[in-house]
């Protein structure tokens, strides 16, 4: 019963949370649409109207998904030979943040990353010395997004300040990064992720106002919105395929949304989580992707059967996934977990085939390298480390 | 079932529910099927979140995987029960412990004390009374009963308020809205979106899932060598051997690159273009079946849809002079219909004005021209001289750890834009104009 109970306890949300930070109260407001009428009685009636036809839809095309379901995963990959027990060790072990590491990403370059942290610190190290190369110090605390520039010439982060800021990395060890700095989205609530899309010019963001933004870098303008979600929008990912056009963004709504960049249009949807996606990441082919939640589960989405096909999710594992990303093949699909641990599953086969320590607090960001020689995680224990097998 | 009945370690006559360290590490590795370190680890975490607590050094919230004796925490005191602990309650406790026993408070714990003294001293004669009220409702139970009840209630401050330097194991991070359910009512407009959504997606193409399935199956198959974490990589895995030589084989441009790169130019087209060195070569096939005008052609999309906003316009004007105006110098080949729609839109250039071409284009390579580059004899010769490293032994003497030498930055690497037709900066490449 105590450990039901702790079960229980771990996979909601804590009810402990001291409220230090203003209440981020959610709401949507969706400019795009006109207001409906104001009259009381008509609003209600609508809104009534409107979520039994919501409910019904959806119920219809869940029985529209299921016809099409043909075979389990692990099925199809029965014939396929199991993977012995991987032996992964700490490579590097990254010191420097003052707080907890939040977010990090990687340069082209497959050495250099770059992170940061809740007192606002952002650090780019060259993980393989680990040395740190640059470092600002931003306006704002709780660092929750950053993102590396394709060309490695620049880092772009945000939080709490509701802002995307891009800093060009100085050649000039004496000039003060944050003197170039360029402001370049703007929110109505936290920066969760961001991401460059194919070049320096463009970002894009997710927040806790419940949307999602596409931002041009040398004006700040706004090239497009995402609504959709009902809830904070918690993180995001470009698809690498070939159009190039799609990303997916995950939520406290506990849906994930696959949009169109070009018209701002959801396209595809997915709700069988139980709880907040705190991560989704594209399968590397771009067919599907997996996501991360604070129910205790990664599941995977086939984008083309256009459902969940897969759940990794083991009974003594009972804290949310933080952050979750694929070894180069696919195979393997990594999971930093809140309760310090990292999970490392086959993706056909939906068995666990690791478990990973060596962080002294929650895991809150996973990354593989771009060449996929090891994965960089970040910890609320003010460290990152760069993990590889035995 | 598995716990022990012991007899009281804390005198007298009561049987306690008792049960050591080993006995909760063993429940949990037969209960889950998992290893010895990853049972010490869940329960490791019963212990921090309270809900067992040591005997034996009560202030060291570690699970012993020994015959340390534990207790289960009552669930009134669990943190699960969410009841909130709050500064009154704590410093009712506090002078509980005062009045009990002189000198008991440990001195993080008088510092707290007074601070709330201080703090809350409107209430100070409250706290006081029900201190003393609950130490002489307690006095009437036994001691046995008392001596438990001091302990769950020791346990449960002890993560409430965690003493100084000792992780917060309640800290939850950024407030995030809880349960949507509760929240203000949906707006109608987001209903709409949702609405839309789904009728849209119902009207979509699915594909069965066997076949979506079995192409996980292909993909990891063909990729498996190319894994490094799968299957390590040559000459070795730089973040193990210190040695960068995997990078320095695998740089953008090199003389010759390594056979699993060429090989992986055969998997897909977007990963032949994606790679600056294949996309270079795929330019060399095509300039000898004189249609290089096609890769010219979507690279300089590329960099319209990815470029700068203020230089779409001039480079939308580019595009159309060298490939699709009638009589261009290396017109490309579109369908009527999206000639017509193309140049519509250029009346208005803007960033996806070119997208519908573009694709076009794509797939005409990729049906027509990219089959035939890996049948060619550029493709089969690039591939037979491609390198393949020897795997480099490790060391002999593991105490001698390589230098790990840097390397320039990309920040100070101003490449110069590549002298392509239609200023190629594609997908991926890096190195933008300075």
């Amino acid at each position: 019963v105590c450990f039901m109970s702790f079960l229980q306890f771990c996979l909601n949300k804590n009810p402990f949370r001291r409220r230090s930070l203003p209440a981020q109260r959610k709401y949507m407001r969706s400019p795009l649409i006109p207001e409906m009428a104001t009259q009381e009685v008509q609003l209600n009636e609508t809104l009534a109207h409107l979520k039994t036809e919501s409910e019904t839809l959806k119920s219809k095309l869940e029985e529209e998904r299921a016809k099409l379901h043909d075979v389990e995963l692990h099925q199809v990959a029965e014939k396929v030979e199991g993977l012995g027990q991987f032996v992964m060790k700490t490579r590097r072990t990254l010191k420097g943040h003052g707080n907890k590491v939040l977010c990090m990403d990687w340069c082209k370059d497959k050495r250099r990353i770059v992170s940061s942290s809740q007192d606002g610190k952002v650090i780019v190290w060259d993980a393989f010395t680990t040395n740190k190369e640059h470092a600002v110090t931003m306006p704002c605390t709780w660092v929750m997004a950053c993102a590396y520039a394709p060309s490695g010439c620049a880092v772009a982060c945000g939080g709490l300040d509701n802002k995307c800021s891009v800093y060009p990395l100085s050649l000039d060890k004496n000039e003060n990064l944050a003197a170039k700095k360029k402001s370049v989205a703007m929110h109505t609530n936290y920066l969760s992720a961001c991401s460059f899309t194919n070049s320096d010019m463009q970002i894009l963001t997710s927040s806790g106002d419940g949307t999602c933004a596409l931002w041009d870098v040398e004006s700040g303008q706004l090239l497009q919105s995402f609504h959709g979600h009902a809830a904070d929008v918690l993180c995001l990912d470009l698809a690498p395929s070939e159009t190039g056009n799609t990303f997916v963004s995950g939520g406290c709504d506990k849906k994930a949304n696959v949009w169109d960049m070009r018209s701002g249009q959801c396209i595809q949807s997915f709700e069988t989580h139980e709880s907040d996606i705190n991560s989704v990441r594209y399968y590397p082919s771009g067919d599907a992707f997996a996501s991360g939640s604070d129910d205790a589960t990664c599941r995977l989405y086939d984008l083309r059967a256009d459902r969940e096909v897969a759940i990794y999710s083991k009974e003594s594992i009972i804290f949310g996934v933080s952050s979750v990303d694929f070894s180069l093949s696919g195979r393997l699909l990594f999971g930093g977990y809140n309760d310090y641990t990292i999970n490392v599953w086959d993706v056909l086969k939906g068995t666990r085939v690791s478990i990973l320590f060596g962080h002294e607090n929650r895991v809150s960001t996973l990354r593989v390298s771009p060449d996929g020689t090891a994965f960089c995680t970040g910890s609320w224990d003010h460290t990152l480390r760069v993990f590889n097998v035995c | 079932e598995r716990l022990h009945f012991r007899s009281a370690i804390f005198m007298l006559s009561s049987v306690f529910l008792l049960f050591s360290g080993h006995d909760i590490i063993t429940w949990l590795i037969q209960k889950y099927c998992i290893c010895e370190e990853e049972a010490l680890h869940v329960g490791g975490m019963l212990v921090r979140y309270g809900y067992i607590y040591p005997l034996k050094e009560p202030r060291s919230l570690v699970l012993r995987p020994d015959e340390s004796p534990y207790r289960f925490q009552t669930p009134y005191f669990w943190t699960s029960t969410r009841w909130p602990a709050s500064e009154l309650d704590y410093a009712i406790y506090l002078a509980k412990k005062n009045i009990r026993k002189q000198g008991e408070l440990m001195e993080y714990e008088k510092e707290r004390y007074s601070v709330l003294h201080k703090r809350i001293n409107h209430t100070w004669d409250f706290v006081v009374m029900q201190a003393r009220e609950q130490l002489r409702a307690s006095k009437q139970r036994r001691k046995a009963d008392r001596i438990v009840l001091e302990c769950q209630e020791q346990a449960y401050w002890l993560i409430n308020r965690p003493p100084p330097g000792v992780q917060n194991v309640l800290d939850m991070g950024l407030e995030r809205p809880n349960n949507f359910s509760s929240r203000v009512t949906l707006v109608p407009s987001c209903l709409c979106l949702q609405i839309e959504a789904c009728r849209r997606a119902l009207g979509r193409n699915r594909v069965k899932s066997s076949i979506c399935l079995e192409g996980f199956v292909k993909y990891s198959e063909q990729y498996q060598t190319h894994d490094p974490i799968m299957q390590g990589c040559l000459p070795s895995n730089p973040w193990i051997s210190d040695d960068t030589a995997h990078w320095t084989m695998n740089a953008d441009l090199v003389p010759i690159p390594t056979r699993l790169r060429v090989e992986r130019w055969s998997f897909s087209f977007v990963g032949l273009l994606n790679d600056s060195m294949g996309r270079k070569e795929f330019m060399t096939y095509l300039e000898k079946e004189f249609s290089a005008e096609n890769l010219c052609f979507w690279q300089a999309c590329e960099d319209i849809r990815h470029g700068e906003s203020s230089k779409i316009a001039e480079k939308v004007e580019e595009v159309y002079k060298n490939f699709l105006a009638p009589g261009a110098a290396r017109w490309v080949n579109i369908d009527s219909k999206t000639m017509d729609k193309t140049l519509e839109g250029i009346k208005r250039p803007h960033r996806f004005v070119m997208d519908d071409a573009q694709m076009h284009i794509y797939f005409l390579m990729k049906k027509d021209s990219y089959p035939r580059y890996l049948k060619s004899d550029l493709y089969k010769n690039m591939l037979a001289k491609a390198i393949v490293p020897q795997e480099t032994k490790k060391s002999v003497f593991p105490f001698m750890r390589r230098q790990r030498h840097s390397s320039p930055s990309p920040a100070q690497a101003v490449t110069p834009a590549a002298e392509d037709d239609g200023r190629a900066k594609g997908a991926g490449q890096a190195g933008t104009n300075a």
